[in-house]
């Protein structure tokens, strides 16, 4: 028996716990268990009755079509987001009482510390990031796919099974307790014998080497698939900070995926890189774990800030302000964000000169970002403003982002971090400037294209909704907490002593409803529009007066993207043509056009890994081979295969594009006083409250 | 940052226990650090200040409607740009500059002063044992520290990372099992501070605090004393203190009146340290403050 199931058996579940130590810290667990078994029940069930088995199957799941593998991305961020904030919102109420106590146990808060860290940085920051990129940078370059689209659904494959396993390690055992950084020795065999380290690992490592390729496809993709006279210097922001994210993932995935392995090596084949004993040393793993973790912030903000760019241009119907600034600053970062990791170490005992060299290098970065944050205001100067959903998430972040930018340059002093390093000023710090600039910049991307992957807008009064309680909840809970920190209270306790921390802590608390409530919002919002699909439809496809090629298309923007490859002679292309002439011409002849075919591997690859991992996890080694080798065998199967496209008929293509352009040149476009109306449909009118 | 000043403003008028913070010093170290924060916080608003002011006014001036020039196709102004890359750089110029000075001041491996007295630290599963060689004497859970004096802790762990620190004093550093850090730090006036580890190892983490007692020169000598007459920290008893568990526990478990034990091997601190520099694997029962450390084991 144990050669078939490994370490597993019944009693690893929290239900088992439940029952033989019922409480409120076991109850919690169970039910968050309970809530991820009845999660996927309730799935499977409405797929069934709903007969969605076969479109999913056909539409999605097989689907090597960028955007709807970005879809696919941004659902899994979705999800993985509202584990993360519930786990957030546990942990407040958790530490709102947690004056000599509280109700959670010690283990099962460093369990939710673990997770949480794990989930909102590899598992939704990511998953959105790299979702977005996956959608707009194929129309924002006039390509019709990504470079590798196979590669691109193993890329999702591999993020999607790591993001399983977090799942199941809810259900089935118990997941890491020494934080998303896992740093060793605590992490190693001997300090942490149980399956924790191990579900952290085999989540890690797939999820990098898929953030890898993913990075690769979409340098290859930004290089190789630009359409005639998108020069470099011509691409909107958006796509230059996706190639920066790209070439950073290169770099900065692997040595992540590295240090896991390593650690893996420990634990299961006795080796000794981070041991106590036989010369293993903690501190190569914090140096390659930061290698990755210092890179993986910027790889996250820098699209952020692609989305700021956009959004600032777009609804202050104005051009960006500073374009080659923005650039420049953008690879300034993105070189100099390699040369910073060390900060994350100041306190570890190395020389003041180590500590000068890294800690300037930190505040220099300083410098680009702050250039940023001028250009984007220099692009509101003087335009038309429109305040809507990602207009207030740019307010937001305005505001937040540069209190976050001040907490950073402080933290920058390793004379300053030596006292406030490890304490709640770093976490206040951390999610300042990973709420409200990533976060915010994610929930408002995708505000920003939703209509042009669905073919509707998202509801404008409940996306505000939304944007001001995100808002609002982060300043409450997050503020406290720097002040908190500078009290002296290190992060990650499950309890405290001192009885100064408790008003603090219960604003904080108070603040993680605000943000539930935030969340809550969120949904309701893409529910409420699923529902009035049919009054927020624009079909015509530019429904905020857009300035860059992806709204020269129909929405939703057909699988193929464009009907013709545009040629592109200006920097706002589309813009440049509404202003300049008729964007809405007919091509004098179409070709045919050749797409990937619907594949399985990708999805046989997350099954595979999902199971390997698992398997790895609980010591069932038929299992994890079997999981190996069908990952082998997949690529392998997949290699011998020869019909990979299917051509589309000039003639189709012709007619869709005709009956596209007929509708359009029979509509009348709306201004923006029309922008959140029924009436806008897509199609923009030159704006006559735009002369003064 | 106004919202995170009122914050604050909250905070140090209603909390006199802020004391354990290093915005309310109680040694010259902490102070310098404290003083760094304001200045660096008060030059960067330079930077932070327009952005707060300005994006509420643009987003009014130049909303749609409004009376706002527009100006669609405005994306360059040299002296704008000169503006936006040159003061966050002379910022940064002038922040680097400080930030040098203050690291190598601050180092926390420089001596403050001749003569500091000599403390090692032994981060273990979840307490601190602090060996007092030159007085020999041991004390679990406490450090108790002249006030005025320089004091040099060099720390090291027999378990997993931790990270020591007396915000009131001076900031952290990291213990690390084989390897020994130091940390410099003095105390101004008597008093009861807080320390802590900062660095997650287990359960017993967030109990892992350090009672500072910083006293006058005599109370602290007669301290010593009362120190080399309790029960002596031989083999056996520093096994026992490896064991995963609190402060209180080990003192209990040891039958001792106090924190304090009398030091016998000197070479204590030099034996911990040299534990994982043998060549030879170190059993799991042999490894303090792991599940399967067996103290009895231990030779």
């Amino acid at each position: 028996m144990s050669g078939l199931f490994g370490h597993l058996d019944w009693t690893v579940t929290p239900f088992a716990a439940a029952i033989a130590d019922p409480g409120t810290n076991t109850f919690v667990a169970a039910g968050a268990a309970g809530l991820v078994v009845l999660g996927a029940v309730a799935l499977l069930g409405f797929l069934t009755w709903f007969r969605l088995w076969g479109p999913l199957w056909r539409d999605w799941l097989t689907s090597a079509d960028h955007k709807k593998i970005g879809v696919m991305y941004c659902v899994i961020g979705i999800v993985m987001l509202a584990r993360g904030v519930a786990e957030g919102a546990v942990m407040r109420a958790h530490q709102a009482m947690a004056l000599n106590g509280g109700p959670l146990s010690a283990e099962h808060f460093a369990e939710l510390f673990s997770t949480h860290g794990t989930i909102m940085i590899l598992f939704v920051a990511a998953p959105l990031v790299i979702g977005l990129i996956n959608i707009v940078v194929p129309l924002q370059i006039g390509a019709r796919d990504m470079a590798f689209p196979v590669m691109n659904q193993v890329s999702l494959g591999l993020t999607a099974a790591g993001a399983a396993l977090l799942m199941i390690s809810l259900v089935i055992g118990r997941f890491e307790t020494g934080g998303w950084s896992a740093y060793p020795p605590y992490t190693g065999r001997v300090f942490s014998p149980g399956e924790g380290p191990d579900y952290w690992i085999w989540s890690v490592v797939p999820a990098g080497i898929g953030s890898m390729l993913s990075g690769i496809n979409f340098a290859v993709t930004i290089y190789k698939c630009r359409a005639p006279g998108m020069t470099y210097m011509r691409m909107p922001l958006f796509t230059w900070t996706a190639l920066c994210a790209a070439i950073m993932l290169v770099y900065a995935m692997p040595p992540v995926t590295v240090s896991s392995l390593m650690l893996a090596l420990d634990r299961y084949a006795g080796f000794h890189f981070f041991t106590n004993d036989l010369g293993g040393n903690m501190m190569n793993y914090a140096n390659i774990f930061w290698m990755f973790g210092h890179p993986e912030v910027y790889i996250l903000v820098l699209p952020a800030y692609g989305v700021w760019s956009e959004v600032s241009a777009t609804f202050s119907a104005k051009t960006l302000y500073g374009y080659p600034s923005l650039v420049i600053a953008t690879m300034a970062i993105a070189v100099i964000a390699f040369t910073v990791w060390l900060h994350h170490f100041f306190t570890m005992g190395q020389s003041a000169s180590v500590n000068i060299a890294f800690g300037i290098a930190t505040m220099i970065i300083a410098v680009p970002t702050g250039v940023k944050v001028y250009d984007w205001m220099a692009t509101l100067w003087r335009g038309r403003i429109r305040m809507t959903v990602p207009m207030v998430y740019l307010t937001g972040f305005f505001i937040l982002f540069v209190i976050g930018g001040l907490t950073g340059v402080i933290l920058a002093n390793p004379t300053i971090d030596y006292q406030v390093h490890n304490t709640l000023f770093l976490v206040a710090h951390f999610h300042n400037v990973l709420i409200p600039g990533v976060l915010f910049a994610m929930l408002a991307g995708i505000h920003y294209w939703f209509p042009k992957v669905f073919g509707f807008r998202l509801h404008e009064t409940w996306g505000k909704r939304a944007a001001w309680l995100w808002i609002v909840g982060f300043c409450v809970t997050f503020l406290p907490l720097y002040a908190l920190g500078l009290m002296g209270m290190p992060r990650r306790s499950s309890s405290f002593a001192d009885p100064a921390f408790v008003p603090l802590q219960l604003v904080a608390g108070a603040g993680a409803v605000i943000i539930l409530l935030a969340l809550a919002a969120t949904l309701v919002c893409y529910g409420v529009s699923i529902r009035q699909r049919g009054t927020l439809a624009v079909p015509f496809g530019d429904p905020w007066d857009g300035r860059t090629l992806e709204w020269a298309m129909p929405a939703p923007a057909p699988e193929w993207n464009f009907a013709v490859i545009p040629a592109v002679a200006a920097r706002d292309a589309f813009w440049a043509e509404k202003t300049g002439g008729d964007p809405y011409v007919a091509p004098e002849r179409y070709e045919d056009i050749e797409l990937p075919r619907p594949t399985a591997l990708g999805l046989v690859i997350c099954v595979a890994t999902t199971a390997a991992g698992f398997a790895l996890t609980w010591h069932i080694w038929w299992l994890a081979l079997s999981g190996l080798v069908g990952i082998g065998l997949a690529v392998m199967v997949r290699a011998f295969a020869t019909q990979t496209t299917r051509v589309l008929p000039a003639a189709e293509v012709a007619v869709h594009h005709g009956r596209w352009l007929e509708a359009v040149h029979t509509a009348r476009g709306i201004t923006r006083d029309a922008e959140d109306s029924p009436a806008n449909r897509g199609l923009a009118a030159p704006d006559t409250e735009v002369t003064p | 940052m106004r919202r995170l000043a009122v914050v604050l403003l909250v905070v140090l008028a209603a909390h006199p226990a802020l004391a354990q913070g290093f915005l309310t010093p109680e040694g010259p170290v902490a102070a310098a650090q404290r003083e760094h924060l304001i200045r660096v916080t008060m030059v960067t608003m330079i930077a932070v200040l327009p952005v707060l002011i300005g994006v509420p006014l643009i987003l009014w001036r130049y909303r749609r409607g409004g009376r706002g020039a527009y100006r669609p196709g405005f994306d360059f102004s040299a002296p704008l740009e000169i503006a936006m890359w040159g003061v966050p750089a002379a910022i940064i110029v002038l922040l680097g500059t400080w930030l040098w000075q203050s690291t190598e001041a601050l180092d926390p491996y420089e001596p403050l002063g001749t003569d500091p007295l000599q403390v090692q630290v032994i981060g273990l599963n979840w307490k601190w044992l602090f060996l007092y060689p030159d007085q020999g004497i041991a004390s679990i859970g406490t450090l108790a520290i002249p006030a005025g004096r320089p004091v040099r802790l060099q720390l090291t762990t027999d378990t997993v990372m931790q990270s020591f620190m007396v915000p009131a004093l001076a900031g952290q550093i990291y213990a690390m099992p084989g390897m020994v850090s130091d940390l410099n730090l003095m105390a101004s006036r008597v008093g009861t501070l807080t320390g802590a580890n900062t660095q997650f190892n287990g359960t017993g983490f967030a109990g892992q605090q350090v009672d500072v007692q910083v006293m006058t020169p005599d109370d602290w000598t007669a301290w010593v004393q009362g120190g080399t007459t309790a029960p002596s920290l031989d083999a056996a008893r520093y096994a026992r203190l490896g064991v995963a568990g609190t402060t209180a526990q080990a003192l209990q478990a040891l039958s001792l009146p106090d924190s304090r034990m009398h030091l016998t091997a000197p070479g204590l601190f030099a034996s911990v340290v040299a534990r994982y520099h043998d060549g030879a694997p170190l059993a799991d029962r042999d490894q303090p403050g792991a599940p399967g450390f067996q103290p009895e084991s231990t030779p």
